[in-house]
């Protein structure tokens, strides 16, 4: 059963027509990589899967049930869409790190804030906390980072902050992480570091998905590869299939450019 | 030989004249301190709630602050003040009556009004200079509203109100001199009433001229305040 399954994902901004209903789905375990040019919507994509844009219709089901129907987005409760949006975990382009929390404030802050609700957080505080920190290090230790445990963000270099990016939105354990272009606001020698982390998280079977402009990476890192132009999933499969074989017109030319630069 | 001479002069009636003039100076700066403390207490709220209309949704609201922000903003202070405390009578509602206390009101009314307006604009450009990113960021951890506004963009936002914030109460602090327009007995007026003649004192200005030690000392005061808070934030950026 498919973890993931967008169906007629629709939204646009006044006249613009930016999604015009992208279909796709992808298995637990997965990596799926998102490539087309620039403008084709992949962004807008995984702000409506995340909630922070409100898509105009579509349907998003998680493990084969109905998680939202853009429809009824409006009418549900704060609180409740707080619930669905744990289920996925967005990392941004440029880091969106909190600047006056250390890199382990920055990673256990919504953990710690998440605990409060819990019956026991009463009873159990200290235990919860000591939990969550115990984990959040061991986070920061799988993306290089135990030596910056302290630091503020304005400490760190780029790949650093995105790694702490990463880890903070690992803490939450989120059923799918998705990265939009986690490359793309970094210096060429940083990107290697992000990509690796990347990497190690697709051999823990992390389902991920992930927008890139990195095409060999892709190529290397993913299950599936879904290629968007003006809004519509044109193309998706093995990246045997699009990458090595693609059948649309507007793939082949989009990789035959990307070539020749 | 004769400049010594003067000098010795003022000297000697400055330190004759000093206990009786220094209490009439603290009477005055009383009553500046007094006005000082009231225009912030009213208007650091006002000002954050003119700054959430002034960002309103709804247009009408949004159109009508910023007009008020502009007319305020846009007018000299002193002419607020007499307006404030004129205009009452001229229509034939002399709601201030004549004494000290109506002048007192006045002068407050004038003062919150005009820099919850300043402030307002301070607030805008604190809360709006937080990036939307912190707050998606929040969102997408999973956190309220309320978490995320207390939790993330508050301190944010103190970080970048705090200097320009500081700048505009040491303005107020110099500013709270204009309400002598309309009579209020504040240091300054304190300090001029010796040239005429107060408390058994004719012509002399020397202590109008020392009144400027109180806008220093205080001013000094509040700078050190703010540099203690802007160095406290400073670990961020
Ligand atoms: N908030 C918005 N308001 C209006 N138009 C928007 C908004 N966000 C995106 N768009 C438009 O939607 C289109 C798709 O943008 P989007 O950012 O999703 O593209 P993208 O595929 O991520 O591009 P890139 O590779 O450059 O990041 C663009 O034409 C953009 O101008
Ligand atoms: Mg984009």
């Amino acid at each position: 059963m498919s973890i993931l399954e967008v169906r007629g994902l629709k939204k646009s901004f006044g006249k613009t027509n930016v999604l015009k209903g992208v279909d796709f789905s992808m298995e637990e375990g997965e990596v799926l990589s998102v490539i087309g040019s620039s403008g084709s919507g992949k962004t807008t994509m995984l702000r409506c899967i995340n909630f922070l844009e409100t898509a105009d219709s579509g349907k998003i089901f998680l493990d084969g049930e109905l998680l939202l129907d853009a429809a009824d987005q409006k009418k549900i409760s704060a609180a409740e869409m707080r619930k669905k949006q744990l289920n996925f975990g967005l990392v941004f382009q440029d880091f969106n790190l909190f600047p006056q929390y250390s890199v382990l404030e920055n990673v256990t802050l919504a953990p710690r804030l998440l605990a409060r609700e819990k019956p026991d957080f009463k009873t159990h505080r200290h235990e919860l906390y000591e939990e969550i920190d115990k984990n959040a290090k061991a986070i920061i230790d799988s993306v290089g980072l135990t030596d910056k445990l302290n630091c503020y963000p304005c400490m760190l270099s780029g790949g650093q902050k995105q790694r702490v990016s990463i880890a903070r939105a690992l803490a939450l354990k989120p059923r799918v992480l998705f990265f939009d272009e986690p490359t793309s606001a970094l210096d060429p020698e940083l990107t290697g570091e992000i990509l690796k982390v990347i990497r190690s998280l697709a051999a823990e079977k992390i389902t991920m998905i992930i927008v890139t402009h990195e095409i060999d990476f892709a190529e290397s890192v993913s299950d599936k590869i879904l290629f968007m132009a003006d809004g519509v999933a044109i193309e998706q499969g093995t990246p045997e299939e699009v990458i090595r074989n693609p059948k649309n017109d507007r793939v082949r030319a989009f990789l035959q450019k990307l070539q020749d630069n | 030989m004769q400049f010594i001479e003067s000098i010795r002069h003022l000297v000697g009636t400055i330190i004759e004249q000093f206990p009786i003039v220094f209490p009439a100076l603290n009477e005055g700066f009383l009553q500046t301190l007094k006005l000082f403390v009231i225009t912030l207490v009213g208007a650091l709220p006002l000002g954050l709630i003119i700054s959430f209309g002034s960002m309103a949704k709804f247009k009408p609201i949004s159109l009508i602050t910023r007009v008020l922000v502009w007319i305020v903003r846009g007018s000299p202070l002193m002419l607020q003040l007499m307006i404030i405390y004129y205009l009452p009578g001229l229509v034939g509602r002399n709601i201030w009556g004549g004494g000290e206390q109506g002048r007192f009101i006045a002068a407050c009314i004038a003062f919150i009004l005009n820099y919850a307006c300043y402030f307002s604009e301070i607030y805008r450009g604190g809360i709006q200079g937080v990036p939307v990113g912190q707050q998606e960021a929040g969102q997408v951890l999973g956190m309220t509203k309320k978490q995320v506004f207390f939790k993330v963009t508050l301190l944010q936002m103190v970080k970048r109100i705090v200097p320009p914030m500081s700048n505009e109460i040491i303005t107020l602090v110099k500013d709270t001199s204009l309400a002598r327009i309309i009579a209020l007995q504040e240091v300054i007026w304190a300090g001029s009433a010796f040239m005429k003649s107060s408390h058994g004192i004719q012509g002399q200005i020397w202590p109008l001229f020392f009144t400027g030690v109180y806008y220093l000392a205080f001013c000094g005061i509040l700078t050190l305040l703010f540099g203690y808070i802007e160095r406290k934030l400073s670990y961020f950026e």
